[in-house]
Order: structure tokens, then sequence, then C-alpha cells
């Protein structure tokens, strides 16, 4: 790691003001940096616009050094050139922890940051290290205290195939100004497989280290084959719509984690043209079955690992988000009634509205007929307005309650997983313990051949107890910032989703005024 | 137990038959009715200045039962088969809150003290709804007697009236009920006949053309608006479970999220009282399905008459023919021809003023429920805009 400040560092800015420009970004960032609430830009990343001054100004600081590019920004004086590029990022799976102590265990990758630091064309002079170093730390800090644009969209879900091995393949849409995308906006088409193997691979890299990984939507047989089978119905179309929609909710909240993001996984399914087939997320495969198996045992361990909580703030969380997984649970119920209610009201309302239309075609006083007519054609209007707020009540309420369900399930999985660490490490400790007592019994019966072995064993367990302990450090912090963050996100969805609903119920009954002002004046012209 | 008083109700009671009680000299109304577990209990009180009466002002308790039996005493009085007789109130049914209220019962346990206290208190305003429904509509149909020149000279109806003792004496035995629903079974009868019948006056035959039609065109509209009534009372309930479920949510979290949540409590009134509008038009559709009902039973009792006069025409023949019992077939024809013209005449006033009556109640009924579905719906949207600029605020 150290190893990368010897190598030719990118260049410091060739003017005053750039540099000044420089440096209140740092300042900016520096205050932002003291609250943990790093992540936090990044999550915004997706919704909010770049805040830096201007956009040509960014490209050159961020030029300057060498270490985020856009691709349409070629200053002669600046850093790298552009087709530097795809090698620095596609190189970029280094696994780098910065020396800075507010970026400890906060980011894995920083993978552009340190390639920018190993290019070797550099057209400007070589300099100290020392100004290098503090380069490189405010670098990361103004990497944290940008706010980049990224938005993901998933569209346009197409059958691929016949029969039972047609699939639907969607387009992943991406536009950001990242800089370690090298293009600003791609797509690629995936399939729900792709999604569910990318789930796979973040899950088996992260979930270890204590971060909420969303958990993707759920497979469903039955709607799938209906598809499948080419039933083009309102039902699949609005199956395969529920899914278009789950998977880009998905993908937006991958993004919106800030490890997660860095992720190379991450960045191949958005960017690769071609993935390899997923196959280990089908149900009945060998893998699959060994995840039934290894998910069966976990359960069981959870019912027998009492631990030893010396921190409170744990125990009083897992249990808020136990409460309120079954609270959502109910309150996602109650919707989901109302999604179904509401959708009869719909039929009921245009029978109703029928009905209307002959009554009023076989009265005879004119006028009342005409308003009966028209009563009909309102009625048919409510029926419109109904199935719109159906669909709001859906896509906006009740799927927001489904994957916060599933959220919550996450975040305990998170919580196991600092149980199982500190399982691991109780389990060290005690074999480390056993070790030491081996070896006082050799001391006693004094057999010295084998004290050296035991003394060896002693050691490398004193070195896995330490690493585990630390480990457990690490973990808990994680999980702390994850739950935080995760209820920022939380508040941030719920506020946003529960806005765009009120706001639909208000259109609804906008529209509802307009329509039944519209009928008075017939309903008042009846002799 | 319930009872309720109607004072700032009278107004918006008389929905779905109007000009009622415009004549002083015979004033009634229900200001009170009791509900005793199956049983309602109806406080009539009556203000008059006709002599007939032995008091000017006076009060009597009377239960359902008492308002069919006047009803049936009505229908079965000859002379007034050419007129519209006013539907009977329907028996009072409050099967469905009750059954509700029972549901709740059951699922206490599953539900925080204020969901249950608000859906308590939902189901006891559904209850009351109930209520006052029937009140009205037996209050209409005394009104409607009260308002016709002939029926409220009526004799049972004074009986109805001033009896001051249980009216369970006069009342249909099983006997008689039997025989009542024998009754039915000739009028769908008299539906062959009626159709059959050649009619000679052209007024009667475009009367029996619309009101055959419009009658099962009535009847299917009413079915239909009250399924549709039901689902949107429905939807409210949700919205009920929702706030409920939402309120558990904000008590167990804090800042933020629970403010959010809380605000959409605000939404369960917009459903709410929908509903109440749909049901005026359901109530208007379902009363003149009844009363279009009474109308066709009158031209029916005419198309009875008139085959009878044809039938007395035949004997007339036939006894000419044969030379006998001319005299009696003589008078025989007299009478049914007198009874028919009778009945054609009042039969034609009656239809018109129903015409008449039945285009105006649509129209005030129609009117104060688009009126009101507008009030509420912007009611609606400021609650809506007021909380969403708090959220937004935050």
């Amino acid at each position: 790691m150290s190893g990368s400040f010897g190598r030719n560092p990118p260049p410091l800015p060739d003017s005053e003001d750039q540099e000044a420009e420089f440096d209140t970004r740092v300042l900016d960032s520096d205050e932002e940096e003291e609250d943990e609430e790093g992540e936090d830009i990044f999550t915004g990343a997706r919704s909010k616009p770049i805040t830096p001054t201007s956009a040509p100004d960014e490209g050159d600081i961020f030029s300057e050094e060498g270490s985020y590019i856009r691709r349409d920004v070629h200053h002669a004086t600046n850093g790298l050139h552009s087709d530097e590029e795809l090698d620095l990022f596609t190189e970029a799976t280094v696994e780098l922890t910065l020396t800075s102590t507010t970026s400890q265990g906060r980011r894995e990758i920083t993978g552009p940051t340190a390639s920018a630091c190993n290019t070797t064309h550099v057209p400007n002079s070589i300099l100290k290290p020392s100004v290098v170093t503090k380069t490189m730390e405010e670098l990361e800090e103004e990497e944290s205290g940008d706010k980049f644009e990224l938005n993901i969209a998933v569209t346009n879900p197409e059958k691929i195939g016949d029969g039972m091995n047609a699939y639907m393949s969607y387009k992943v849409s991406t536009r950001t100004t990242l800089p370690m995308f090298p293009n600003k906006m791609f797509s690629v088409r995936r399939r729900f497989s792709d999604f569910l193997g990318l789930y796979e691979k973040i899950s088996a890299k992260h979930s270890l280290l204590g971060c909420i990984i969303p958990p993707p939507p759920q497979k469903s047989v039955v709607g799938m084959t209906k598809v499948k089978v080419g039933k083009e119905d309102s039902s699949s179309a609005e199956f395969v719509e529920k899914r278009r929609a789950a998977l880009e909710r998905y993908l937006q909240r991958v993004v919106a984690h800030p490890s997660l993001l860095q992720d190379p996984d991450v960045r191949e399914f958005l960017e690769r043209d071609e993935l390899p087939r997923a196959v280990n997320t089908q149900t009945l495969s060998g893998p699959g079955l060994l995840k039934m198996i290894n998910r069966a045992s976990d359960a069981v361990n959870k019912m027998t690992i009492k631990m030893n909580e010396s921190d409170n703030w744990f125990e009083s969380k897992l249990q808020e988000v136990e409460n309120e997984e079954q609270l959502l649970r109910r309150l996602h119920a109650a919707v989901d009634s109302l999604v179904n209610h509401r959708k009869e009201l719909c039929i009921n309302t245009a029978v109703f509205s029928k009905s209307v239309a002959m009554l009023g075609s076989v009265e005879e006083n004119s006028a009342l007929s005409r308003a009966l007519s028209q009563l009909a054609e309102v009625e048919d209007k409510m029926e419109q307005l109904h199935q719109q707020q159906t669909f709001s009540d859906f896509f906006i309420l009740a799927e927001l309650l489904a994957d916060y369900v599933r959220l919550l399930g996450a975040v305990r999985c998170c919580f196991e997983q600092r149980m199982k660490v500190w399982q691991r490490l109780q389990e060290a400790q005690s074999t480390l313990q056993k070790k030491r007592e081996a070896e006082a019994k050799l001391l006693w019966a004094n057999k010295p051949e084998k004290l050296q072995q035991a003394k060896d064993d002693i050691n490398e367990w004193e070195s896995k107890v330490s690493q585990y302990e630390r480990d457990f450090e690490r973990v808990t912090c994680t999980v702390r910032k994850e739950v935080l963050r995760f209820e920022k996100e939380r508040a941030r969805d719920f506020k946003h989703y529960i806005v765009k609903y009120l706001e639909s119920l208000l259109h609804t009954q906008h529209r509802l005024v307009k329509y039944w002002e519209d009928f008075l004046p017939e309903v008042k012209a009846i002799a | 137990m319930t009872s309720i008083s109607e004072d700032s109700d009278k107004e918006k009671v008389r929905s779905v038959s109007v000009d009622l009680n415009n004549d002083a000299s015979l004033v009634i109304d229900i200001p009170d009715a009791l509900c005793e577990r199956d049983k309602v209990k109806f406080t009539i009180h009556i203000k008059t200045t006709l002599s007939s009466f032995q008091k000017s002002e006076f009060s009597v308790p009377r239960q359902h039962e008492d308002f069919i039996w006047l009803h049936d005493t009505i229908v079965e009085t000859e002379e007034y088969a050419g007129l519209i007789i006013p539907p009977a109130p329907p028996k009072p049914d409050f099967e469905g809150p009750r059954e509700k209220m029972h549901k709740l019962g059951e699922g206490e346990s599953s539900m925080t003290k204020e969901e249950y206290a608000k859906m308590k208190q939902e189901l006891e305003a559904e209850y009351l709804a109930v209520f006052k429904k029937t009140v009205q509509v037996h209050e209409v149909f005394l009104q409607r007697l009260s308002s016709h020149p002939m029926f409220r000279k009526d004799r049972n109806f004074q009986i109805f009236l001033e009896y001051d003792q249980d009216l369970t004496v006069r009342r249909k035995n099983a006997k008689e009920m039997f025989g009542g629903f024998f009754k039915n079974m000739v009028k769908s009868a008299d539906e062959v006949l009626i159709s059959g019948v050649k009619e000679v006056d052209e007024f009667f035959e475009q009367e029996k053309i619309f009101l055959l039609d419009y009658s099962s065109k009535i009847k299917d509209a009413t079915a239909k608006a009250e399924k549709m009534t039901r689902s949107h009372k429905n939807v409210a309930d949700d919205y009920n479970h929702i706030s409920g479920a939402m309120n558990s949510i904000a008590a167990d979290n804090n800042t933020a999220f629970k403010k959010t949540i809380s605000v959409c409590v605000l939404q369960k009134l917009e459903d709410r009282v929908a509903s109440d509008q749909e049901l005026k038009l359901t109530e208007l559709l379902r009363y003149y399905t009844r009363d279009i009902q009474a109308a066709k039973d009158l031209l029916y009792r005419r198309a009875r008459a008139l085959a009878d006069y044809e039938n007395s025409n035949k004997t007339l023949d036939k006894a000419r023919l044969k030379g006998k019992d001319i005299a009696q077939a003589e008078e025989n024809q007299k009478q049914c021809l007198r009874k028919f013209d009778k009945l054609s005449e009042s039969g034609k006033k009656e239809l018109t003023s129903f015409k008449a009556r039945r285009v105006v109640a649509f129209r005030k009924n129609l009117i104060e429920m688009t009126e009101l579905e507008i009030k509420h719906a912007k009611n609606s949207m400021s609650l809506l805009q007021g909380s969403i600029e708090i959220l937004n605020s935050n």
C-alpha cells in the first residue's frame, strides 16, 4: 500500500486558484467527515445533483489529481490522458485500507485512487512524498465530500425465447457523473437470474463484514410461468411491471451503499455486456440446496448462541428491528387488503355505471334521462380514477412496505453475522485456553520435546485470537454504522414515498372534484 | 339500546320524497326511537287540527309490525284500488353492524387499545346510520299517507295514530299472513295478465311499457349501487386498519419516521365520507324501486278490473243468449265498468303525479349527493395538502 507513494505521484495543480478551490472543498468534506456522514453523500448520490462549483472546474481538479477523469474533459496541462482511463478502471480491483483514521473499516476498496497513483504517464515533474501524502488524504476526503450522481433505471422488459425456456430480459441503464465510470451513460441487458447472481456474489463478500445487503426481489414460479407460457393478459403484464420496478429499486439500493458501489461485481453488472449465466441461483441446483442446508444450520445456531452483550445498544436495536418487522408486516397486510378492495370497487363501479346508463335510457323525462347518462359517465371516470389509485396504492405503498420487511430481515442477518464473529472469537479464546493448559501440563510432566509444539500452538492461537478480536471490533463498528445509515435511508425513503402517495391521493381528489362539478349543472337542469 | 333525536336531521331526512308535511292540518314525524334487541320502538308524534282526532297534539309508540299491518290493510281496501299505495317500510336490519361488532369482539386481543376503541366508534356510527335510515323510511311512509287526500281520512290510519294501546290484537295472524303469501302468487299471474290484456287507453299502454321496463332497470341499478357502496365501505375500513397499524409503528419509533406515519391517518376520512355520499344514491334508488312496484301494483289492479269487466261482458252475452239472470248480469257488468272507469281515472291522476314526484326527488337527491361529494373531496384535498406540506417541511 505504502508502495504506491513511492511511485510516480500525480502532479499538483498548476495554478493558484485551482488549488484554493480544491482546499475549500476539503474543508467542507472535513466537517462532514466528523459525524460519519461520509456515506450519506453517496447515499444521496443517486438523487442529488453535484454540488461542486461548476463542471469544468471540477473536471480540472480531478484530472489534476489524476484520479477522476471524464472522457470529455481534455486539459492539456492536466493529469492523465483519457485513453489511460480504461486501464485505470478495469484494474481498479485493489483492496486498500487507507491510513487516515476516519476511513478505518469504512471502505475496503478505493481502487481508482490507488490506481491513479500507479500510473506512469505523468507529464509534469515528480513531487515530494510529503506533498503527495497530503494530496492522497485530501483526495480521499474529497471523494467522500462530494455528491456524485448515479442514476439507474430498469426498463424495456422483453421476452426472449419461447416456451418453458423463455425469460424476460431487462434493460439496465446507468447514467452517472461518477469519475470511476469511464462512460457517462451506458446500458446493458440483464435477466432476473443475473440480479440474483449479483446478490449472491455481494452477499458472500460483504455480509461477513457486517454490511446490510439489500435483498433482491423474490422468485415467483407462478408469475414467471404465466409469462413463459405466453399469456398476454393483464395479470402477467402486472407481474412483469411489478418485477421491473422491484429490480430497479433493488439496484438503486445497492448503488446507494458506498461499499457496494465500489465492488467490482457491481460495476461489472452495470457495465459488462455479457455476463456469464448465474446458475447458482436455481433453487434445485447443487449450490441452491447447499444454501438451504446452510440456512437451516444457521437457524439452529442462532437459537444456541447466547451472546454476552457488552454493548446494550445492539441488544435494544435488534429488539427494535424485530418489533418493527412485525409491525410492518401487519401494515403491509392492511395495505394489501386495501389494494384488493379497491380493485373490487373498480369492478363494481364499472358495473354500476352501465346499470345507470340503462336506467337513463329508459327514463321518459328527457332531462332526467340525460342527467342519468351523465351520471353513468361520471361513474365510469370514477372507475378509472380508482384504477389509478389502486396502482398507486400498490406500487408506492405496498411495495415499499414489502421491501422494508425484507430489508429488516437483512438487518437482522447483519446482527447475526456479528454474533457469528463473536462466537468464532469465543471458540478461539477457549482453544487458546486449552492450549495453555496443555502447555502447563507438559511443563509439569516435563516433556520438553512436545513443549516446543505446544508453544507454537499457543502462539498461533494467540495471533488468531487477536485477529478475531480485531475482526469483532471492526464488525461491531461496521454494523453500527450500517444501522445508522439504514435508519437514515429508511426515514428518507418513507418520507419520499408517503409524500408521493399523498400526492397521488390529492390528484385523485382533485379530479373527483372536477368531475362532480361538471356534473352538477346537468342535474340542476332537470325540470 | 340506542335512542336518537332527530331535530337537526329533519331536513336531511326527507331526501327521497318531497313535499310532505306541508299541510299543517296533519303533521307527523318520528322524533325518537328506541332499539331493544331486535325490536325497534318508534315514537310517533302527531300534531293536527282535524276534528276527527280527539287531541290536537299527541304521541304514540309503534313497532315495525304495526306499520306493516297498516300498509296491508290499506292495500286490501277496495276503495284505494285506484291509488298508488305508498310502499311499506322495510324491516329494520341491523345484521350488518351486529355481525361486525361480533367480529370486532372476537378480534379484540389482536389489536391495540386505541385501534379497538376507534373501530368500536366506527361501528357505533355505522349502527347509528342504519338506525337513522330505518326511522326515516318509516317516517316517510306515514307522511305520504298523511299528505294524500284519500289516505289521511282512512279509518285504520286514524286507529294507527290514535289507539293508545298495543295494536297487537289487530295485527295479522298466521292465517292472514298465509293469505298474503297467496296474494303474491296471484300477483305474478297478474303480470302475465297485464301484458296479455289489450289496452284501449293510450296513456295506460305507455305507462305499462314504461313501468315494466323501468322497474327491472331500477332494481338492477339498486343492486349494483349497493355492491359499489359496500366495496367503498371496505376500502374505508381498510384505511382504518392502516391508520391503526401506522399508529402502532409511530408509537414505537422516533422523529422523522413517526411524523411521516402519523400524517397518514388523515386519509381514512376521505373514503369514509365518500361512502356516505353513495349511500344517498343507493337509498334513492332503493326507495324508488319500491315505489315503482307500488305503481305497477296499481296497473295490475286496473288490469284486473278490465279483465273483470270483459268477463262480465261475456257473462252478460251468455245470459242474454240463455235468457236467464240477465238483470243480474247487467248489474254486474255495470258495476265492473264503474269500477274500471274509477280505477282508470284515479290511476291516471296518480301516475301523472307519480311521474312528477319521481323526477323532482331524483333531481333533489342527485344535487345533494353531488354537492356533498364536492364538499368532501375539497375537504380531503385541503387535508392532504396540509399533510404534504408538513412532511416536506421536515
